[in-house]
């Protein structure tokens, strides 16, 4: 039975064998679960179960700061309660009329298109989730959420809090799913700016304050408040939410690229409460559809185009969306045949038009991996893998 | 191999795994030691024949689920130190606990490295020096860690 022999005098000999043949037993048993959840993915299902049964010690772990929240909620005085009230009060009116003369822009804008079904797909579905756990040390920005396949939820899916992206899902385990940071040293989110329209990847910097933005050259259009949105390339993130506003532009004569900079929008480290969101995709003038999904090579599904988002409201900036002001909207991506929108709202559906897209998204999966920029018309071509570091495609 | 002393080895493992991953402000998660990775240690050296490599495979596969890009990864890198602990712990458990100390540094050290490897195998490659300081961290805790397990195992070592 001993593969290999023991050091000390008595031999351990237990059950099972020497700690050599145990060892190599382990380790094989180790290598072959690494090799089955890397390269082919068959365990998801064992992920799954053993997510299920991790829950519980991740809740009781957040029991202490979730009693204290409770408490602190509990106590509050009657005036801080009334501040808040009417603070609310007043968010929801601006939010009311926001909405109303949205529905109009919407309206208007299909009809301009004249194409009453070609209106672009709107946030289906919003679901809080709670912050179960979270790990911000900079080899690991993960948030753990209090909501799993029991609620819908999907790997891939996207996270937002109010004032803007925060993730998508890595793991999701039954009543519970693991969500990968932007800020994650391991992410990277396909971004656009807002101003000029250039496209580029935003690579967290394991430090939930920064984004690094290493592919830009030297002569990029970029400057100190820039707001990064999604681009809504690399298939996770739909097009238009805010990302980041860019802090620091550090250019080198030496160096062929820009340094860039740029602060996260969503507040990571103080959020409670995150939202997940769903996208309608069964609308005609979203790109890819359920066919094209499979003819895209290798069924890399990171190349799906999104569904465009309802509103890519520059969030923090102050937004003064309700009038139609076409001046102020970024103009699309060079590339495209700008059509003048009437909306701020609704500027970048034009080149969301089913041909080119997809063409685009085939042009890209002809590569490698999932670089799905590259694709794209931003200067430098990225090699790094975006958007997706952890999604392991079929 | 009592039911007893397992039911402790157990405990105090599911107490290291609580506190491996309560939520810690970044500046002290960077010093966290790996408290369930030293509660393994001191089990293989004090217990070898209790908990061993199959404490150690599935301590790293809990680890796994919570923090690892790949299952197993925690796993097979336990695996080994605690094959190493086990197979050296009569010349490890007669030293005081400073060179016992050095000796988990070292474990520390090895299971980092082997991390790293499947990180980098893996694609995931974080060459953040960061992940070192728990070697060190891990190592300056462990004589007190050591006397507490020794003292809730009931025999003061």
């Amino acid at each position: 039975m001993a593969a290999f022999g023991t050091a000390a005098g008595r031999p351990l000999t237990g059950r099972g064998g020497s700690p050599g043949f145990r060892f190599t037993l382990y380790a094989l048993l180790s290598v072959v679960v690494m090799y089955l959840d890397q390269r082919q993915h068959y365990l998801e299902q064992v992920r799954y179960a053993l997510q299920a049964a991790a829950y519980p010690v991740q809740l009781a772990v957040n029991s202490p700061s979730a009693a204290w929240r409770w408490l602190r909620d509990s106590v509050q005085t009657r005036e801080a309660l009334r501040a808040e009230n009417a603070r609310l009060r007043t968010t929801e009116r601006d939010l009311e009329l926001r909405a109303m003369r949205y529905e109009a822009l919407a309206r208007e804008n299909g009809e301009l298109r004249g194409l009453r079904e070609a209106l672009p797909p709107i946030a289906d579905r919003w679901l809080p989730a709670e912050i179960v756990n979270i790990q911000l040390s900079s080899l690991r920005q993960r948030l753990l959420i209090d909501r799993g396949a029991a609620n819908g939820v999907f790997r891939g899916q996207a996270v937002l809090d109010d004032k803007g992206l925060i993730g998508q899902t890595t793991h999701v385990g039954p009543w519970s799913a693991e969500v990968i940071l932007i800020t994650d040293p391991e992410h990277a989110v396909p971004v656009r700016i807002e101003r000029t329209g250039l496209r580029t990847i935003a690579v967290g910097a394991g430090d939930t304050t920064s984004l690094a933005l290493p592919y830009l050259p030297a002569n990029a259009d970029i400057k100190n408040g820039d707001l990064l949105l999604t681009s809504g390339l690399g298939g996770v993130f739909p097009e238009g939410y805010p990302v980041a506003r860019v802090t620091e532009v550090h250019r080198d004569a030496v160096q062929p690229l820009a340094q860039v900079r740029a602060a996260p929008l969503a507040h990571m480290s103080t959020d409670g409460e995150v939202m997940l969101v769903w996208f309608r995709t069964d609308r005609p003038a979203t790109p890819a559809g359920g066919d094209s999904v499979g003819e895209l090579a290798s069924g890399d599904t990171a190349m799906q185009p999104q569904p465009v988002p309802p509103k890519p409201r520059p969030a923090p900036q102050a937004s003064p969306a309700p009038q139609p002001a076409p001046q102020p909207a970024p103009p699309p991506p060079p590339a495209d045949e700008a059509h003048p929108t009437p909306t701020q709202q609704t500027t970048h559906a034009p080149h969301r038009v089913p041909a080119p897209a997809p063409a685009a998204a085939s042009a890209a999966a002809s590569e490698p991996a999932d670089n799905a920029p590259a694709a794209d018309s931003a200067p430098p071509p990225p090699s790094a893998a975006v958007s997706a570091p952890e999604q392991r495609q079929p | 191999m009592n039911v007893d002393s397992r039911g402790r080895m157990l405990l105090s493992a599911f107490v290291a795994l609580t506190l491996t991953v309560l939520p810690l402000p970044p500046w002290l998660d960077v010093l966290r030691p790996a408290f369930l990775v030293l509660t393994v240690l001191y089990w293989s050296v004090n217990a070898p024949r209790t908990g061993g490599i199959a404490l150690g495979f599935f301590a790293g596969l809990m680890l796994d689920v919570f923090q690892g890009p790949v299952l197993g990864e925690h796993a097979l890198a336990l695996s080994l130190i605690t094959y190493i602990a086990v197979r050296e712990h009569q010349r490890i458990r007669s030293k005081p606990a400073i060179q016992q100390a050095l000796f988990v540094c070292v474990a520390l050290v090895f299971y980092e490295v082997v991390l790293f490897m499947i990180d980098g195998w893996t694609g995931h490659p974080v060459t953040s020096p960061v992940r070192w300081v728990h070697a060190l961290t891990g190592a300056l805790i462990w004589p007190p860690a050591a006397a507490i397990l020794a003292y809730s195992a009931g025999r003061l070592a």
